[in-house]
This record gives C-alpha cells, structure tokens and sequence, in this order.
C-alpha cells in the first residue's frame, strides 16, 4: 500500500499500483497511471478502451475477458499492446480504474 | 547479517534426502531477501499459516505474463521479501544445459534476485524465484541478452514441455524436443500475451511411457506412437530367456490384451499386431528385445486438468494417429481450431476440456472438423437422451 498525491489530492494505491478505492478514479489519475505504466500520450483510442472498460465494469461487475475487449473495441490484441505496453490487465484495467485483475496468473 | 533463529527448519537439514533448509540458508549467506525467505518460513512452520498476500499483477513490457507477483503480508517483519516476485524462464526442449549457459543464468540471479531457483516448476519453466519489481524489466533485459525468454503464465498458452525423447531414449517415436521448440517460437504470441478464457497447456511425451505427464497436466497431450507392429529381435528374446528371464509371468501375463504369446516350441514371441493397444510393457521389460514400429506419429488427448472447477480430467483421444513432422502444419492447424472455438465459446476461467463437457463432444468435433471414432471413448453412452440434427430427422405423419 502506498499513498501518491495526483494534482494535490491524496490517493491509495495497493503494492501493484492499482487503486484501493475505485471512488479516486479521475482523468488525472488516467494520467498519472500513463506515466507509471509509459503510456505515453493518451490518444482518442486509449480513452475509447478507457471507457469500454469502465462501462463494462460497471454494467458487469467485472473485467470483460480478452476476446470480448477486442471484439468490442474493435482493436487487435497486437493494437491495445501498442496502446498499453503492460497489456490488457496491468495496463489498460489499472488505467480504467478497475479492481487488480486476480485468479492464476 | 543478523542470524536468526530457525530451529524447526534447522530439523529438516537431518536424514539423507538433500536439504531444502541447506539450500536456502546458502543462497542466505549471501542475500537479504533469501534470509528474509528463510525467516517467514520459519514463521510459516510455527504458525502453520503462509505468509504471502493475495495475488499481485507485476510483469515486463510488452508481456502480459511470465512474472507472478508476490508480496509478503509481513512487510515490517520481514522487509527483504517484502517484493518477492518469481520469474518463469522457458527452459530449453527436455531440460538440456551447458554449465556455461547456467552460469550466465546464476550470474544474473545473483545480481537481480534471491539467488534461489525451482529446477523447475512443474510445467516445465526454469523458476527464478524472488526479485523485486523495480528489478523485473533489468532482470528480464539481462535474461533474453543471455538467450532465455520468459515462459507462460495467465490466460495464456503456458510454456510448452517434453520428455528427453530422442535425445537418449529409444523408445521415442516422435522427436519431442524440436516439436516443443518449434512450436513455442510458433507461439511466441499466445505464450507472452494472455489472449484465452484460461489457461492452455501443450506436453510432448515421445511414447505412450508418457514421462512428461501430459496425459494428466495438459490440455493438448502429444504422445508418440506407431501404428504397425511392434519389431521383435527373436535371437535377443532367446537370449533374455535363456538368461533366465521370466518371460511368461513377466510379460506375456501382463499383456493387458493378451496380443502376446510365447512358443516355447518353437522359442518364439508372437504378437497379434490388431490387438496390441501400445502400452510399452513388454518392451520396458525387454528393451534389447523388443522395440517400437516403424511407421511413427502420435495420439492427442485433449482435456487434461487439475480438479478446479469440474473435477480432474485426463485427457481422452482426440485423434488416434497423426503424423509429427517438422512443420507440424496439421498440428498446428488443430490447435489453432480449438483455441479459436474455446476462446469464442468458453466461459471466464473455463478450460477447454471443461468447455468440452459443457457444450458436448459433437459440437466440438464439428467444429474442429474431426470425425466421432470409436477411439475416443472408453464405452458407448448408457443413457437414450440422444439429439439428433433437424435435418437428420425425417418426418413421421
């Protein structure tokens, strides 16, 4: 656990880097995480799978799986690599704001 | 460093198996994070109770897998394996090394890590085990600089592995280990990038012996085989008989299909070719007598898993022969049919034997394009709750 400040505000942060509490999710902290994760700059393409991703979470209650992401974005898995180069789940999911991916990884 | 105490450990240094305790307190000597490991263990053993968090994502760029992350729950207590993740390195085909490779290895190790590896895990990886996060991407740089990649982990094809196969084994009827190169550097992709509802697992075994397990730890099992007779030396038979080997309760009784038969007139071993299932046994027993066909391929079972969630599964035939020739086109094109028809139909965390079960083997077969055989199941079903195609029905008045 650790506590960042992101534009003066403080947020929790577990030791992957995620977020403690989806509440602290803003644009600044999309930002922040770009850095963290060397994103790079955030195109209209990022937001979009930004985006999918919350609303999915938030209709679902969970992270959709890897084909649907793909399928629904309409980006290769090779394209969102490009986009987020620690992938689907450390990358795009800890930008989204969604709870740290679990299971057998 | 500060000794500390590990008096229930220091127990397991006694007998004669070697010590696990006298591995770890060498790596100790000379790092923190191994005598920190060393500590929570010790901790571990009095309580009865591991001491590591729950999950954690980490990884290198570009991968989605290959890392798994782990983080003590003892942090204070324990600082040096407060970060303690574990590198899954893909071994080279059958385990083979030079002294010199591994040392390049341990080098790294050393510099980057705990100094402690698992020879290997159980799906094959060489294990590093134990580094912190800030030294994941230089650790993982200084590997692939050294020739080594990183293995599978997630939702993703694992790391694929093999018996020694034809590299010092004569019963091997498919060349393993260039099966398992070759098809890792096909599946580069699948391996590093998590693409799939869960886990996929490729094993080689070179004959039905099966020393990779795959049968059992594989979704996708490769075993060699032949599907003309076995050859039979009959002066070696002779010999080993003459020698005074057993061979009637020895091997003739433990034909499970009683395909064998011996002459004792004659001093003749005779074999029923159709009714020999390729169990090995009579040439385990006999292996300078005895020896596998000539006409070489392999059977792939499919579905092998743990117990989670639907309970354990050995993988049952899916195709009875193939050929395994370099470049295994038609192979891969049969995994590239199933992975597609699991990733389109499979549930989160479903594996494919289980999405098998679910959905029934016909629709798989049919999707795959493989013909229903008698081979592939051990008894016709015992119930009349059949379906039948629309089309196949005709019209009763």
């Amino acid at each position: 656990m650790s506590n960042v400040q992101i534009k003066g505000a403080a947020v929790e942060l577990d030791e992957d880097g995620f977020l403690v509490d989806p509440a602290n999710w803003s644009e600044d902290v999309v930002a922040f995480f770009a850095t963290q994760e060397e994103v790079g700059e955030l195109t209209e393409n990022h937001w979009k799978v930004i985006h999918y991703l919350r609303d999915y979470f938030q209709k679902f209650g969970v992270a959709p799986m890897i084909r649907k992401l793909c399928k629904d974005t309409g980006f290769t898995l090779k394209e969102i690599y490009e986009m987020f180069p620690s992938g689907p789940a450390k990358g795009a999911c800890k930008l989204a704001g969604l709870p740290k991916p679990t299971g057998c990884v | 460093m500060d000794e500390k105490k590990t008096p229930l450990l220091d127990e397991l240094e006694k007998g004669d198996w070697p010590s696990f305790v006298t591995e770890i307190k060498r790596a100790a000597a000379k790092n923190a994070s191994a005598a920190d490991l060393l500590a929570q263990l010790e901790t571990s053993y009095e309580n009865k109770e591991g001491y590591w968090k729950h999950g954690g994502i980490v990884g290198v760029k570009g991968y989605g897998g290959g890392v798994v992350g782990r983080y003590s729950s003892q942090p204070e207590k324990f600082p040096h394996v407060r970060e303690f993740h574990t590198f899954r390195v893909n071994q080279p085909a059958g385990f083979f090394y030079t002294a010199e490779k591994l040392r390049q290895v341990a080098a790294i190790w050393d510099q980057y890590g705990s100094g402690l590896f698992n020879l290997h895990g159980s799906t094959g990886d060489c294990i590093l085990l134990g580094t912190t996060t800030e030294n994941l991407q230089p650790c993982y740089d200084a590997l692939t600089e050294c020739g080594f990649d990183l293995g599978g982990s997630g939702s993703a094809m694992r790391t694929l592995s093999c018996c020694v196969g034809q590299a010092r084994c004569e019963k091997a009827c498919i060349d393993s280990m260039n099966i398992i190169r070759e098809l890792t550097l096909h599946y580069q992709d699948a391996i590093h990038r998590p693409a799939w509802p869960y886990k996929f697992k490729i094993k080689v075994s070179a004959c039905p012996n099966d020393c990779a397990a795959a049968s059992a730890r594989s979704d996708l099992a490769v075993i060699g085989t032949w599907r003309d007779v076995l050859e039979m030396d009959q002066d070696a038979v002779r010999e080993a008989v003459d020698g005074g080997f057993d061979i009637f309760n020895r091997v003739i009784r433990k034909c499970p299909t009683e395909a064998l038969e011996w002459d004792s007139g004659k001093r003749e071993l005779k074999i029923t070719a159709e009714d020999c299932v390729h169990c090995m046994h009579c040439i385990n027993m006999m292996p300078k007598a005895l020896h596998i066909g000539r006409e070489r391929g392999a059977t792939l079972l499919i579905g092998g898993k743990a117990p989670v969630v639907k309970g354990a599964m050995i993988g049952w035939v899916l195709v009875p022969f193939i050929k395994m020739e370099p470049p295994y086109t038609e192979f891969k094109d049969l995994v590239d049919k199933i992975t597609d028809w699991w990733a389109d139909h499979g549930k989160n965390r479903e594996r494919v034997g289980e999405l098998i079960e679910r959905m029934g083997l016909s629709a798989f077969l049919e999707a795959v394009g493989l013909e229903p055989l008698p081979q592939m199941v051990h008894a016709p079903r015992s119930n009349p709750y059949i379906f039948w195609k629309a089309e196949e029905v005709g019209s009763h008045g």
